[in-house]
């Protein structure tokens, strides 16, 4: 890596091979495995990024969340989820 | 390698909810296995017990797979394969396949100094997620004095050979007095390597350590100095190489939250399969330690005296007792405690309102005088 990631709606997530994603029953809830680290996923967050998985564009994503959370506007949607990522991103536990 | 990275290990940023207080169970989230005590390098920082285990006294492969095993049934997430230098066991890829089939993520912290490429690609294989090297200065003279080893352009190949491998890096960097100043080129040498990671650790001081404090003990103004290096280095390298840095105790106002409280998130085993709540917890020479040859992993995690000991709130003293940060650093490193007053009872000496915080003045003080030599760490001069 040499530059920062910015994520656009174009952009493609994924995680990156040190940072694993599974289900932990213990704790019933997503998690991402990273050096050093855990990050306990809540709900809605868990529900993201099973979709980041590098075969939907952040656009997409935000439409198949959009459409089946019909009760918030798609906007809104768009920005907690980008924010989240690029979040994420700035850590180093998302690319694209 | 068991160098001073460990004490983060398993516990989550701020970022992770965390063990919740009210859980009526804790479940720990990362397991450190001290694979062995031996190691080509002899650094004087090493957080290896001064009575070093001897090879005859290591647990075997299948008592390992065993733990691994036993690990994951209690909700670990993690396991950490170190040392003295893990890659010496000849065991090493069995029991990194062990742990990654059962779900476990797996790390190794490593020297560096013996891998090759077809290990490396083996290890990768059998499913390893992160490799760590350490690395004790930029400059290979320096490098080398402090290790006690002949090793950093070996550490560098091992390096550029695990990123080769496609594996993720992390560089640790125990930073003090002698090599403070070359921690711009440190930066640049992680990015340089394509890390992910740049971990600038701190020396802990107990046990070789403390027998090297003076020579490693930074003053107030390097201090300062690295931490706006940091702070700019974070701006600049956002994205692209991700920096851990916490202050030295001796220049904190508050300590830092040991292995995020004792017995909360935290094992460590060491060769002999000893069970402890952080890889220096063996200094408390008054606690009794069960082994993974005799009891059940989740008992010793749930019922030993020594996981017990320190466990919560309830041991603490004032001025803990009552602080709102009691849940929060949970009154600092005890082995510190320990090992600075002699009472193991106490607020840790980093925290400013600690009763014994006058014990820092005099290193604090001596800071930045002449630097002694190093007593190195190997069998004989603990
Ligand atoms: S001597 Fe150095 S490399 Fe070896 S275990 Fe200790 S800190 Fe790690
Ligand atoms: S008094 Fe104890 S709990 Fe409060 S900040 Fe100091 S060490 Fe932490």
């Amino acid at each position: 890596m040499s530059q920062r990631l910015l994520l656009t709606a174009d952009s493609v997530p994924r995680l990156p091979r040190h940072a694993k994603l599974r289900f932990d029953r213990a704790r019933d809830c997503w998690i991402i495995n990273a050096p050093e680290r855990v990050f306990e996923l809540d709900a809605i967050a868990g529900e993201v990024i099973q979709l980041v998985d590098g075969t939907r564009t952040l656009a997409v994503l935000v439409d198949e969340l959009a459409a089946k959370y019909d009760q918030a506007p798609r906007a809104d949607i768009e920005r907690d989820v980008t924010t989240m990522l690029q979040n994420l991103a700035d850590k180093g536990f998302v690319i694209a | 390698m068991t160098d001073q990275a460990d004490v983060s290990l398993g516990a989550p940023t701020e970022d992770a909810a965390g063990p919740s207080g009210s859980r009526s169970r804790l479940i720990p989230y990362a397991v450190l296995c001290e694979l062995t005590h031996r190691c080509p390098l002899q650094c004087p920082y090493c957080s290896n017990p001064l009575e070093l285990e001897r090879a005859s006294r290591e647990i075997d492969t299948d008592t390992w797979k065993s733990v691994l095993s036993q690990a994951v049934d209690m909700g670990i997430l993690q396991a950490h394969f170190s040392g003295g230098e893990p890659t010496v066991r000849k065991d090493l890829e069995q029991l990194v396949e062990h742990a990654a089939k059962a779900g476990l993520y797996t790390n190794l912290i490593t020297s560096g100094v013996l891998l090759t490429r077809a290990r490396l690609d083996r290890l990768r294989d059998a499913g390893l997620d992160h490799v760590q090297v350490s690395f004790q200065d930029t400059e290979a003279g320096n490098a080398d004095r402090i290790a006690g080893f002949r090793g950093h352009a070996k550490k560098q190949e091992t390096a550029r050979m695990v990123r080769a491998a496609d594996l993720p890096l992390t560089v640790n960097a125990v930073m003090h007095r002698q090599n403070l100043h070359h921690l711009e080129a440190m930066i640049a040498m992680a990015v340089e390597l394509d890390a992910e990671r740049l971990e600038v650790a701190q020396v802990q001081y107990y046990g070789w350590a403390l027998k090297n404090r003076q020579a490693f003990l930074p003053t107030r103004e390097q201090l300062d100095e690295a931490t706006q290096i940091v702070e700019e280095a974070r701006v600049r390298l956002k994205g692209i190489l991700a920096i851990d840095y916490v202050v030295p105790d001796y220049y904190a106002r508050r300590p830092k939250s040991c292995m995020g409280g004792w017995g909360r998130q935290f094992l460590n085993i060491t060769p002999a399969g000893k069970v402890l709540p952080c890889h220096a917890a063996e200094s408390l020479d008054f606690l009794e330690f069960e082994n993974v040859t005799e009891r059940p992993l989740a008992w010793i995690w749930e019922h030993s005296s020594a996981f017990n000991r320190f466990r919560g709130t309830d041991w603490m003293p004032e001025p803990c007792r009552s602080c709102d940060r009691r849940e929060i650093d949970w009154g600092g490193c005890r082995c510190q405690a320990f090992a600075l007053t002699g009472d193991p009872d106490t607020t840790d000496p980093a925290c400013e309102f600690a009763p014994h915080r006058q014990v820092l003045e005099m290193p604090v003080g001596e800071a930045g005088g002449e630097i002694p030599e190093f007593v190195y760490r190997r069998i004989g001069n603990g």
